[in-house]
């Protein structure tokens, strides 16, 4: 196993390179505040990072990673376009295997651009693959983008769109809702009873709790509403089955996708942007016609990526955790700008498993 | 040496479990007053009695500080990570049992199954400002339970006892705790969502998988668990 000064030597080494790219050194605080982590990510973070508090500044965390803090410093004080790099110890809580390390070193670049995205994409994908070059590794690709375009547009109602885009992340909920926005699935036992008294708030218990009987009101509104519209049809259920499936090497998954945007055509400005990329890959020297492409990637591990995703694996290392992973994250910096907003993607490299995987080769 | 058989320090759980053992020919028994936590076990030879709350059994039992152990599954479960591992479950004892379960306010008419929660969850933190809150003891299981379903906008809150009072003094929205005849739960105005059992729970008798053994300790815990099976 490669030890502490043989990673730090090859993260700094790989530091130098993104400087030599253009990136300019940062970094972050080890604590960050809990809260911010915590609304991004809901609860779920606890089970993936470290925890304390003090009484002055509440509850913090052990870094988990690196984009949040560089985002919030660039909203905060970045000139634009600006890229970073950074390398330093990442805390992940690790509950269910003892192989895995709980702090690790990532090595990040990270471009805010508002010029040309898929130059950018290009760009941190090729920096990266660079980086990484000479290891067996295997490159997949995908873009989130993709499907929150197909839900958008959906011909369904708004608040059945806003319901499906807040799961995107959560492939089985996502389905749930699909299946019953479809009409695939019926309602709970006792629902209808409801919808049809003529006075369900004629509520049977004390009103209790801070939910109030307004905000009851409005959600049997709301179900009401949804019992009245007309379930999303086959056409755009089968579209959106078939844009999950698309695995293929990029030229054929674009190929692919532009079938399945006969169905669901509020897909082609996505698409487009994706043959921009593929072509930025290639003017970059990519391989293109062997770059993987699927449209589910990302879906459940990436929860802030928004559009290009992209991850590298060791080949015939299945246990291994992905060596390399990126992507763009255009609505964070939204989130985090206070009104505030910028095109950036970025993407993160792990040296101890990079040597790990040299030594294993060797 | 002597194999270590830890017992629940007081109340019903310890006088069950008392009973429990007793009906197979092993009698426990509390030495000196009511309140000395120390204890002896008659009718088998080389097994001493360890007193601790139920609470901190499933840590012992980990750290191989005893063999053997009594408390509830739901402690188990919640309290360690990879809990197979770490113990195996010998025998349900037949009492303490609870369900670990997911409560909102019975006025939610709107609201049956953890897909409601949900719902309800994202339409409460944008017009509250704030995640809903449920108040639990049972951290991992809740959080595991609720990640599994795919329920979001909602955030843990502790609470270490009278966890059903938190809804009316509004400093929780919902609770997930555990129940045995849901009483208490109606008492304080909450129902129980229709798919919001996250576990059923009742006192068993547990082996350490960790704790050393030398070959006098072997043989009397396999004795004890003959008598016992």
């Amino acid at each position: 196993m490669p030890n502490r000064s043989q990673i730090q030597t090859r993260a700094a080494m790989m530091r130098v390179r993104f400087e030599a790219a253009g990136a300019q050194v940062v970094d972050t605080p080890l604590l960050q505040p809990a809260e911010t982590l915590l609304d991004l990510y809901g609860e779920d973070i606890r089970a993936r990072a470290y925890v304390t508090s003090d009484a002055l500044r509440g509850e913090q965390m052990l870094r988990p990673d690196f984009t949040l803090p560089v985002v919030q410093m660039h909203m905060h004080e970045g000139a634009e376009p600006a890229r970073y790099t950074y390398s330093g110890e990442v805390f992940r809580r690790q509950e269910q295997d003892p192989d895995r390390p709980n702090a690790y070193i990532q090595v990040g670049y990270e471009v805010f651009d508002r010029d040309n995205p898929a130059g950018a994409d290009a760009e941190v994908f090729s920096l990266i693959a660079l980086q990484l070059r000479g290891l067996p590794l295997r490159a997949a690709t995908g873009d989130i983008g993709i499907l929150t375009a197909a839900v958008a547009g959906l011909k369904t109602t708004d608040r059945r769109k806003a319901a499906l885009m807040r799961h995107l992340w959560r492939p089985r909920r996502f389905r749930v809702l699909l299946d019953r926005f479809a009409g695939r699935k019926p309602a709970p036992e006792g629902r209808d009873a409801l919808l049809d008294a003529t006075d369900p708030l004629a509520i049977d218990a004390p009103m209790i709790g801070k939910r109030r009987l307004a905000e009851i009101a409005e959600r049997i509104d709301a179900l009401r509403e949804d019992r009245a519209a007309p379930p999303i049809s086959d056409t755009e259920l089968v579209g959106l089955e078939t844009l999950l499936n698309v695995r293929e090497t990029m030229p054929f998954a674009l190929e692919q996708l532009r079938d399945v945007a006969v169905d669901l055509p509020q897909i082609a400005p996505a698409l487009d942007r994706l043959e921009a990329r593929i072509a930025a890959l290639q003017a970059r020297g990519v391989d293109v016609a062997t770059l993987d492409f699927e449209a589910a990637y990302g879906r459940t591990s990436m929860e802030y990526y928004d559009g290009f995703v992209f991850g590298f694996y060791a080949e015939g290392r299945p246990d291994l955790p992905p060596v390399a992973t990126g992507g763009r994250y255009d609505a964070l910096t939204r989130q985090l700008g206070d009104g505030a907003e910028i095109p950036a993607v970025g993407g993160v490299i792990r040296p101890d498993l990079m040597l790990e995987i040299e030594e294993a080769t060797q | 040496m002597s194999l270590k058989l830890g017992v629940p320090s007081k109340g019903r759980l310890m006088d069950k479990t008392f009973a429990w053992f007793e009906k197979r020919g092993i009698t426990l028994s509390r030495s000196g007053s009511d309140r000395e936590y120390a204890g002896k076990v008659e009718d088998v030879d080389g097994v001493s009695l360890i007193l601790l709350s139920a609470g901190e059994m499933p840590r012992e039992l980990a750290a191989g500080r005893i063999h053997l152990g009594v408390t509830g599954i739901d402690l188990v479960q919640e309290k360690l990570p990879r809990w197979e591992q770490q113990v195996e479950a010998i025998a349900p004892l037949g009492f303490g049992k609870a369900d670990l379960i997911i409560a909102t306010p019975a006025c939610w008419v709107d609201v049956d199954t953890l897909d409601d929660l949900d719902a309800a969850a994202a339409v409460f933190r944008k017009t509250h400002g704030h995640r809903m809150r449920i108040a639990t003891k049972y951290h991992r299981l809740v959080r595991e339970f609720l990640t599994d379903a795919g329920v979001a906008d909602y955030t843990l809150v502790d609470s270490q006892g009278a966890t059903e009072g938190t809804v009316v003094n509004e400093s929780a929205e919902a609770i997930a705790d555990i129940t045995s005849t849901g009483e208490t739960l109606r008492a304080n105005h909450l129902k129980i969502l229709s798919d919001g059992l996250i576990l059923q729970s009742q006192a068993t008798l547990w082996r350490s998988r960790v704790a050393k053994c030398d070959p006098a300790e072997k043989a009397v815990l396999n004795e004890l668990l003959d008598r016992l099976g």
